[in-house]
C-alpha cells in the first residue's frame, strides 16, 4: 500500500478511537454519577494520538524500562486517560465500570500504585511537570532514549511550581521532555470578567511565557487529528538541548454540543436524557 | 554516655553522603540552593556527578526527586526542615508519600538551634507533620554518629523517609559499633525512679539531666527514641512501667511530636503520669543557642525540674 493510504487509514482509525473514547467517557461518568467531563473530552484526541501512535509503549509490559513516559498532570481528567488505556489494551474496557467505586484500580485521580500503566500519581494541580523533569534527567543519566510527555491544563499553569519546573527543564537541557498544554481556555470556575463572556482564562501570552523560559513552542489545533499527529510525532525533534511545549488549542467538552465551551460541564453528573443526547452528538460528530 | 568528642550532625550528613554515594551508584542528592548550609556541599566537592542543583524552588525539588525515584534512583532531597515540612508539603504528600516512592527528605536546621536565623528558619512542627502522614518514616538522630548509622539504614529501606538534622556541633553519645535499626528505641541509662524519654540532639541534654537528678539522689531511666515513626511502642511502654513516671523532652513542639506520641501510646497501653518538655505551642526567635535553650525550656535543668515536679506531684 502506498504510504499516503496507510497514513489515511491510520488517521481514520485514530478518529474512530477518539470517538470511542468520548463515548466511554460519557458512559462511565453517567454510570458513576461522578467525575469530570469537560477536560477529558478536550484531551481525548491527543491522548489517543499518544497511546495509539506517538508513544513507544507495550500494553503487555506496563513497566518496560524503555517505554515512553506519560504524566497526566491535569489528573482530574483521569477518565480520559483510563478509557484510552483500556481501548489500547492495558486493562479490560469492562473495568471502566468500576471507576470511582470502592477498591477500584481506577481512582478519581490517577494512582500509580493502583493501576499498572500510570507513570505518576497526580491530582493536585501544578505538580506533574516536576516528576517529568526527574524522569527526563534520569533517562539521560541512565543512557535511555525514552521520551517523557506531560499533559497540563491551561488553568493549571497558573501554579508557580510549573514555572519552577520549566526553568529547571531548560537549565538541564531536557530535549527528551515534551509538555502538552490542553489550552481549552476554561478551568473550573475562572476569572470573572476576564474574557468576553465573563468566565474564561485569557492567556494570549501563553506561547511567549514558555519561550521566555527557554522552551521551543509548537501550536496545534488539538482536535485536528492529522495536525496533532504531525506535531506530537516530531515534538521531540527540536533544537538539541531544548525542551518542547505543544500548546494545543482545544474546546472544553469537545464533541458534545451542549457541553462545549461551558464551564459548568467541567464536572457534573449527567441525567439519562443528557447522556443520550451526548452519545448521539458523539456518534454524529465526525470530529476532524 | 556523653563522650568528649563533638560532631556537627550536618557535617556527618555531608560526609556520609560521600561514603554512601560510593557504595550505592543510584544515590543522588538534590539541593535547594543551601548546600553550604546543609553541608551537602561536601558531596558536591567530592562527587559532583551525584549532586543536582535544583535552585530555590522547593516544590519542584521534591517532584523531580519523585520522578528520579521511579527510575530506581535513590534521591536525597536536602533543604531546611522548615521548607521541607511546609513549602513543599503537598508535593511530599502527593508524589512521595502517597505512591510510596523511595525519596529521602533530609531536613537540616530543625528545631530552634538554627544559627540565629529565627522563626522562619526554625522548625518546631516537622515531626508532628510527618508523623501524621501515612507511609512516612521519621527519624531524628542524637548525634553525628547516629546520623551516619541512620542514613546507612535508610539506604536499605525502600520507602519515603524524613531525616531530622541539626546544625551545630554536639557531643557524641552513640556507640560507633552500634548499627541503627529503624523503629527501635535505645536505652541510654538504667534507672528506677523516673523515665526520661527524648529524641534527636535533645537526648544529649536529657542525659545531662539524668546526671543532675543523680546528684540529688533521683535515679533516671533514659530512653532515646530516634525513630518517631514507626514508634517502638514496646520499649516506651516497658520504660514507663519500669518507673511509673515519664518525662519527654524534644527540641520541637510538645504537640504532635515525641511528647504527643508518648502520650498517645501510654494513654492507650499504660496510663502513666507524664510531663512534656518542649516548645509549648510557640514559635522561636533569633538568638544564640544558649539563651534560646534557656528561654524555651530545653536545658538539662528544665528536664530535671520537670522530673522532680512530676515525682513530687505523684507522691502527693
Ligand atoms: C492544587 C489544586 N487546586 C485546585 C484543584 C481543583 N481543580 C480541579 S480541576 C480544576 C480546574 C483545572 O483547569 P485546567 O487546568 O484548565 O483543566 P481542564 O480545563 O483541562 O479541565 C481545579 C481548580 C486541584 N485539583 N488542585
Amino acid at each position: 500500500m502506498a504510504t499516503v493510504e496507510v497514513e489515511n487509514q491510520q488517521l481514520q482509525s485514530l478518529r474512530d478511537r477518539a470517538r470511542d473514547a468520548r463515548r466511554l467517557i460519557v458512559e462511565t461518568i453517567f454510570e458513576a454519577q461522578a467525575g469530570h467531563l469537560g477536560g477529558p473530552l478536550s484531551a481525548a484526541d491527543m491522548l489517543v494520538a499518544l497511546y495509539f501512535d506517538v508513544m513507544r509503549i507495550d500494553p503487555q509490559r506496563p513497566s518496560w524500562p524503555d517505554r515512553d513516559r506519560f504524566i497526566l498532570s491535569k489528573g482530574h481528567s483521569s477518565i480520559g486517560l483510563y478509557t484510552v488505556l483500556a481501548l489500547r489494551g492495558f486493562f479490560p474496557v469492562a473495568e471502566l465500570a468500576t471507576f470511582d467505586a470502592i477498591d477500584s484500580r481506577l481512582q478519581g485521580h490517577p494512582d500509580m500504585k493502583a493501576l499498572p500503566g500510570l507513570d505518576m500519581s497526580t491530582g493536585s494541580l501544578g505538580q506533574g511537570l516536576s516528576p517529568g523533569v526527574g524522569m527526563a534527567i534520569g533517562a539521560k543519566r541512565r543512557g535511555l532514549d525514552f521520551r517523557t510527555y506531560v499533559m497540563l491544563g491551561d488553568g493549571e499553569i497558573q501554579e508557580g511550581q510549573v514555572w519552577e519546573a520549566a526553568f529547571v527543564a531548560a537549565r538541564y537541557k531536557l530535549d527528551n521532555l515534551v509538555a502538552i498544554i490542553d489550552h481549552n481556555r476554561l478551568p473550573q470556575y475562572s476569572w470573572p470578567n476576564a474574557g468576553g463572556e465573563g468566565l474564561t482564562m485569557h492567556q494570549p501570552e501563553i506561547a511567549a511565557r514558555w519561550q521566555a523560559f527557554g522552551w521551543r513552542v509548537l501550536e496545534v489545533d488539538g482536535h485536528d487529528m492529522a495536525a496533532v499527529l504531525q506535531t506530537l510525532r516530531h515534538a521531540h525533534e527540536g533544537a538539541p538541548g531544548t525542551p518542547t511545549v505543544v500548546i494545543a488549542n482545544t474546546v472544553k467538552g469537545k464533541g458534545v454540543s451542549f457541553m462545549e465551551n461551558h464551564y459548568a460541564w467541567h464536572a457534573k453528573p449527567l441525567s439519562q436524557e443528557q447522556r443520550d443526547a451526548a452519545l448521539a452528538d458523539i456518534s454524529a460528530g465526525g470530529n476532524s | 554516655m556523653i563522650t568528649s568528642e563533638t560532631i556537627a550532625p550536618r557535617v556527618a550528613f555531608g560526609e556520609t553522603l560521600v561514603e554512601l554515594a560510593d557504595r550505592y551508584p543510584d544515590l543522588l542528592l538534590l539541593d535547594g540552593d543551601l548546600a553550604n548550609s546543609t553541608r551537602a556541599d561536601i558531596l558536591n566537592n567530592a562527587r559532583p556527578d551525584r549532586f543536582l542543583e535544583m535552585g530555590i524552588a522547593e516544590q519542584n525539588l521534591v517532584g523531580v526527586a519523585a520522578g528520579l525515584a521511579t527510575l530506581g534512583f535513590v534521591p536525597w532531597v536536602s533543604s531546611f526542615a522548615a521548607f521541607i515540612a511546609s513549602r513543599d508539603l503537598d508535593q511530599v504528600r502527593v508524589v512521595v508519600a502517597q505512591p510510596r516512592l523511595n525519596v529521602k527528605l533530609a531536613g537540616g536546621y530543625s528545631g530552634i538551634l538554627t544559627g540565629s536565623t529565627g522563626k522562619t528558619h526554625q522548625c518546631v512542627e516537622d515531626i508532628a507533620i510527618f508523623r501524621a502522614m501515612p507511609n512516612m518514616t521519621v527519624i531524628a538522630p542524637a548525634d553525628g554518629v547516629e546520623v551516619r548509622a541512620a542514613m546507612t539504614a535508610l539506604m536499605e529501606h525502600d520507602g519515603p523517609a524524613y531525616l531530622r538534622l541539626t546544625r551545630d556541633a554536639s557531643p557524641v553519645i552513640t556507640p560507633r559499633d552500634r548499627s541503627f535499626e529503624i523503629g527501635r528505641a535505645y536505652l541510654l541509662r538504667e534507672g528506677s525512679d523516673v523515665t526520661l524519654i527524648s529524641t534527636g540532639v535533645q537526648s544529649v541534654r536529657t542525659l545531662e539531666a539524668a546526671d543532675l537528678l543523680a546528684a540529688e539522689g533521683i535515679s533516671a531511666h533514659v530512653l532515646h527514641v530516634p525513630t518517631l515513626k514507626p514508634l517502638d511502642v514496646d520499649a516506651i511502654v516497658a520504660a514507663a512501667a519500669r518507673t511509673g513516671a515519664v518525662v519527654t523532652a524534644e527540641d520541637h513542639s510538645i504537640i504532635g511530636g515525641l511528647g504527643g506520641a508518648v502520650a498517645e501510646t501510654l494513654g492507650e497501653h499504660r496510663p502513666t503520669p507524664l510531663r512534656r518538655v518542649g516548645l509549648r505551642d510557640v514559635f522561636g526567635e533569633s538568638a544564640p543557642n544558649a539563651p534560646l535553650l534557656e528561654k524555651y525550656g530545653l536545658t538539662p535543668r528544665h528536664v530535671a525540674d520537670a522530673a522532680r515536679d512530676l515525682l513530687a506531684g505523684s507522691r502527693a
